[in-house]
């Protein structure tokens, strides 16, 4: 019998909040080391801290759009510990009291739709970042002290490294639908750590591991995969898995153990005496369920009912807050929306991987530089047969480096297909003249000659000759009577 | 004590009036402050340090308001003294340990701008003991304060040097803070005011935390009336400390009076048992008798709970003070040791050289009770026996307006006396403690000399919205102490 995987994963995720939790210092990705702190961040001596309403109103609604329980009376506690990225020596966080709990997520996978168990959501703070210099030795940048954070905690409810790359995407979905989060990975505003047991289908949970810190999908899957199989050989050669945490590397693609759950830390939380209890009221409950955006499960069946597009294309289209968003502004003034669709999740999908030059791995809103006006335009033009495949791929190239309107693009460049009969039968009459053996061998029977006769021909054109019309013209030659 | 400077035998209120009739400059007053520091602070070491040129910078700035007729307010250009756990922009901050000697704040504290913004030079910084843990101001890494009333003895703490100081006539008032009796302990043990206010009427923002839960800032003073005008300058909401009060009064000068006609005063059978001074009990019988004959009205009652505040009072603020000081680590501030072999070691040998035995002892003490397995048994218990005390106080206090009792079960003892004997030094603090464990206001206020020269205080506790109450009542109880440090004045303007 063979073993399956038990996973649950913990993710932080940074509130897109303007200042950071307990301070007024900018909550601000990307500035001078140390350019973003104050006495409260700092942890000085004397200084407190002040609660951010905001953060807490996104977590609420995080907490909403993740189905949970909110609870109406909330506590930070304090989590000790020793590191030099943490000034205070202590995080704040809901340890005893988190604010929401008791949710789930649904996900779609091959096998069809999953339900993931939210255990709960909870509030803290983040800490700094040590960064290591050959020079210098080890240097500490507090700008990220103080950044707020939710937790979200679910249930052991994932099995293969497929579903938990299934579940992130969905919750980075959620999250940025909502506004809640940015959720960049490569910026750390999306973490993951994730917790792992093999069994024998039908056993109780096995002893799992823990593995902190993955900030790409593909780690998340690849550090899944390595520790599955790292466990079953365990067990398979007799042996017992140990609790303990361990780190994923990536050149390696192994996981190695870090530190064994006897020399855990105690962390002593108890309630942090400087914050006064959160309360949470009715009106401001229905204010912030009121301010929930439609969901992409809710947009996907709309795309798929209003506009007949497939499970997959419906999925991907919804898979990022502004994606769906672009898709709907550009599908509002376009003729054909399964094309723009199309268009969106092939060309567009493949020009955004192309100038991914951090290989990310994500769709970022940012490289997105085509209007969706112009989108719409391109795509009705190539639905149309007015510019054909090829030339609709040049001209979204043009877009990208410069957004302009793809009609006006297409006449400066002359890239408007060419069906008159008379100008098709001019390029494959020269195309003829210019090829005399491949004729020949097409004479012989070698049909395949007949594709580099096109190749021939549409390259005299600039590719933008219809192809349908010209393969006609040069078949008429070929084959005369 | 060598003779003072007149003015500084005067209280602040008296100070501050001859500022606004133009009797003396403001540059006069902290000039005179300053020579008395030079005469008798080399016997009593209250200051920490002294802000010699700012202090006359500020008292010059003053001088220049008033001549415009645009002083700050009442009290512009009355010198006032800091414990040295409340931050001042550009100072040190050193909370008494070798571990800030050499912290400078790069901010000041709430009190610190309302008393800037009021207009009050400011002396320097007051002894104490270290992170405030203590009772008798022993435990400073830089010597111990003495009592100006006798030199041998110890000024009580934390805020000893903020006590001493105003008791010597070394600052004509000052600020301490108050965790578990810390301001009123040391005023009674010299012979001035001490108020600790309800937690939440100042904020807490540049005060170095001991235990958050229980910290309060207050003034000490030579008597009531000063007392009342400058927690009108500490006193008010801040948006910088959210555990800050708004609903709490800040308004005690005007109105105040010694009508105590009516006033219910409880006597609580708890606190005037096994364990008190003679002396002490003494004081709070007169006290009683005096209240009584001013028209109060005043009885025994019963606060069962009593007993337990003070070990819940040791495990919170130890589990409190654990965390609040594991900052203190060498890392960006504060005294790092030279020599060390990885973080750990740095850690480790930073805050074995950097912090007091007392310290560490309530540092272990804290983390203990809040360790896995051991948090039921010391630190829930210890919440539980916290809603408890304010459960019973409160009852009590529905029958009486004030609770009066001893500050302390002894007047001031001898220096080094209980130094080996840190369970007596903590038992010190029975009777403070209760006001902080409920976050109740309550003060101390003199009452008499012993045969063998120490002054005696009594503790007053309100409601929590109750110090206007406690200040009428300690008014009623104010009298003159023979042979007060501070009214030994002599030398001329």
């Amino acid at each position: 019998m063979t073993y399956e995987m038990v996973i649950g994963l913990e993710t932080h995720v940074e509130l897109r909040t303007q200042t950071k939790i307990f301070c007024a210092c900018p909550n601000a990705y990307g500035a001078q080391p140390n350019a973003c702190v104050c006495p409260v961040c700092m942890g000085l001596p004397g200084a407190l801290p002040v609660f951010n309403r905001r953060a807490l109103e996104l977590a609420v609604m995080a907490g909403m759009a993740l189905n949970c329980r909110i609870h109406r009376h909330s506590r930070f506690d304090r989590k000790n510990y020793f590191y030099p990225d943490l000034p205070k020596a202590y995080q704040i966080s809901q340890f005893y009291h988190p604010l929401c709990e008791g949710g789930w997520l649904d996900i779609q996978t091959a096998a069809g739709s999953r339900r993931v168990g939210i255990t709960r959501i909870h509030l803290e703070e983040d800490a700094g970042k040590l960064v290591h210099d050959e020079k210098n030795g080890t240097l500490i940048d507090l700008n990220r002290c103080g950044v707020p954070l939710i937790e979200i905690v679910t249930e052991p409810d994932l099995r293969t490294a497929e579903e938990a790359a299934a579940y992130l995407r969905k919750l980075r979905a959620v999250l940025t639908y909502t506004g809640v989060s940015d959720c960049r990975m490569n910026e750390g505003s999306l973490r993951c750590d994730v917790n792992l047991s093999v069994r024998k289908p039908g056993q109780p949970l096995g002893v799992r591991t823990e593995m902190k810190n993955l900030n790409s999908f593909q780690s998340v899957q690849r550090a899944i995969e390595a520790e599955f199989r790292r466990q079953t050989e365990v067990l398979e050669a007799g042996g017992e898995v140990v609790q303990e945490t361990r780190r994923f590397d990536q050149r390696t693609g192994r996981t190695s153990g870090m530190r064994r759950k006897e020399n855990s830390a105690d962390y002593r939380y108890f309630p942090d005496p400087d914050l006064p209890e959160i309360v949470l009221d009715d009106e401001t409950l229905s204010r912030l369920q009121a301010q929930i955006p439609a969901l992409p499960d809710q947009r996907r069946e709309r795309y798929m009912s209003a506009y007949g597009l497939s499970a997959y294309t419906a999925e991907q289209l919804t898979s990022q807050r502004w994606l769906a968003d672009y898709f709907e502004e550009a599908a509002a003034q376009c003729a054909d929306v399964p094309a723009l669709a199309n268009l969106l999740v092939g060309e567009v999908f493949a020009q955004l991987s192309l100038r991914d030059t951090q290989k990310t791995g994500e769709r970022d809103a940012s490289l997105m530089t085509v209007s969706p006006r112009s989108l719409a335009c391109l795509s009705d033009m190539a639905a149309q047969g007015r510019v054909n495949s090829s030339t609709a791929k040049t001209i979204l190239a043009a877009l990208f480096e410069r957004d302009q309107d793809p009609e006006a693009y297409a006449q400066a460049h002359d890239l408007f297909t060419l069906t008159d009969p008379v100008a098709l039968a001019r390029v494959a009459q020269r195309a003829l003249e210019e090829a005399p053996a491949l004729v020949e061998r097409y004479r012989a029977g070698k049909t395949g000659a007949l594709k580099a006769l096109m190749g021939k021909a549409m390259g005299l054109t600039r590719g933008r000759a219809d192809p349908e019309g010209l393969q006609a013209e040069l078949l008429k030659r070929l084959n005369p009577g | 004590m060598k003779p003072l400077p007149t003015l500084c035998t005067w209280p602040a209120a008296r100070l501050a009036q001859a500022l606004q009739r133009g009797e003396i400059s403001a540059v006069t007053a902290v000039q005179a402050y300053l020579d008395a520091i030079a005469l008798r602070d080399g016997d009593v070491h209250a200051y920490l340090e002294v802000f010699s040129q700012e202090a006359l910078e500020q008292a010059a700035a003053s001088d220049e308001r008033r001549a415009q007729g645009r002083p700050l307010s009442p009290l512009d250009g009355v010198p006032v003294a800091l414990k040295d756990n409340l931050c001042v922009k550009g100072h040190v901050c050193s909370c008494a340990s070798a571990m800030l000697a050499s912290y400078v704040s790069p901010y000041d504290a709430t009190v610190v701008r309302r008393l800037r913004d009021a207009g009050l030079p400011i002396l320097g910084r007051l002894n104490m003991d270290e992170f405030a843990m203590g009772g008798s101001t022993e435990h400073s890494a830089f010597g111990p304060t003495r009592n100006p009333w006798k030199l041998s003895y110890v000024p009580g703490g934390s805020s000893g040097g903020s006590a001493a100081a105003v008791a010597a006539g070394l600052a004509p008032w000052a600020l301490g803070s108050d965790t578990g009796g810390s301001i009123r302990q040391p005023a009674a043990f010299c012979g001035v005011v001490g108020v600790k206010p309800a937690y939440g009427a100042v904020s807490r923002y540049g005060l170095v935390a001991f235990a958050s839960s229980l910290d309060q800032i207050g003034p000490l003073t030579r008597d009531v009336r000063d007392a009342a005008l400058l927690l009108d300058v500490l006193c008010g909401p801040d948006e910088r400390d959210m555990t800050s009060d708004s609903t709490l009064s800040h308004d005690y000068a005007d109105g105040l009076n010694a009508d105590v006609r009516g006033l219910r005063v409880g006597l609580p059978a708890e606190c005037l048992g096994d364990g008190l001074d003679a002396r002490a009990l003494e004081a709070v019988q007169n006290a009683a008798e005096a209240l009584r004959r001013r028209g109060a009205q005043v009885r025994e009652v019963s606060v069962p709970s009593l007993s337990a505040a003070l070990p819940a009072y040791y495990v919170l603020s130890s589990a409190e003070a654990s965390s609040n000081l594991a900052r203190f680590d060498g890392v960006r501030y504060g005294r790092r040791a030279q020599a060390y072999g990885d973080l750990e070691e740095l850690y480790r040998q930073s805050r074995s050289e950097g912090l007091g035995p007392e310290v560490k002892r309530r540092i272990l003490l804290g983390a203990y009770a809040l360790s896995s397995g051991y948090q039921d048994r010391y630190y829930l218990k210890a919440l539980q026996v916290r809603d408890l005390v304010r459960h019973d106080l409160a009852r009590a206090l529905e029958e009486c307006d004030v609770l009066l009792g001893p500050v302390a079960p002894t007047p001031a003892y001898r220096l080094g006396e209980r130094a080996g004997d840190p369970l007596r030094m903590y038992l010190g603090d029975v009777y403070t403690v209760p006001a902080n464990i409920a976050g109740l206001p309550a003060l101390s206020v003199p009452r008499g000399v012993t045969h063998d020269g120490l002054p005696l205080g009594v503790h007053l506790l309100g409601g929590r919205n109750g110090l206007a109450t406690l200040l009428r009542a300690a008014l009623a109880l104010e009298t003159p102490l023979d042979g007060a440090p501070y009214a030994q004045g002599g030398v001329l303007l």
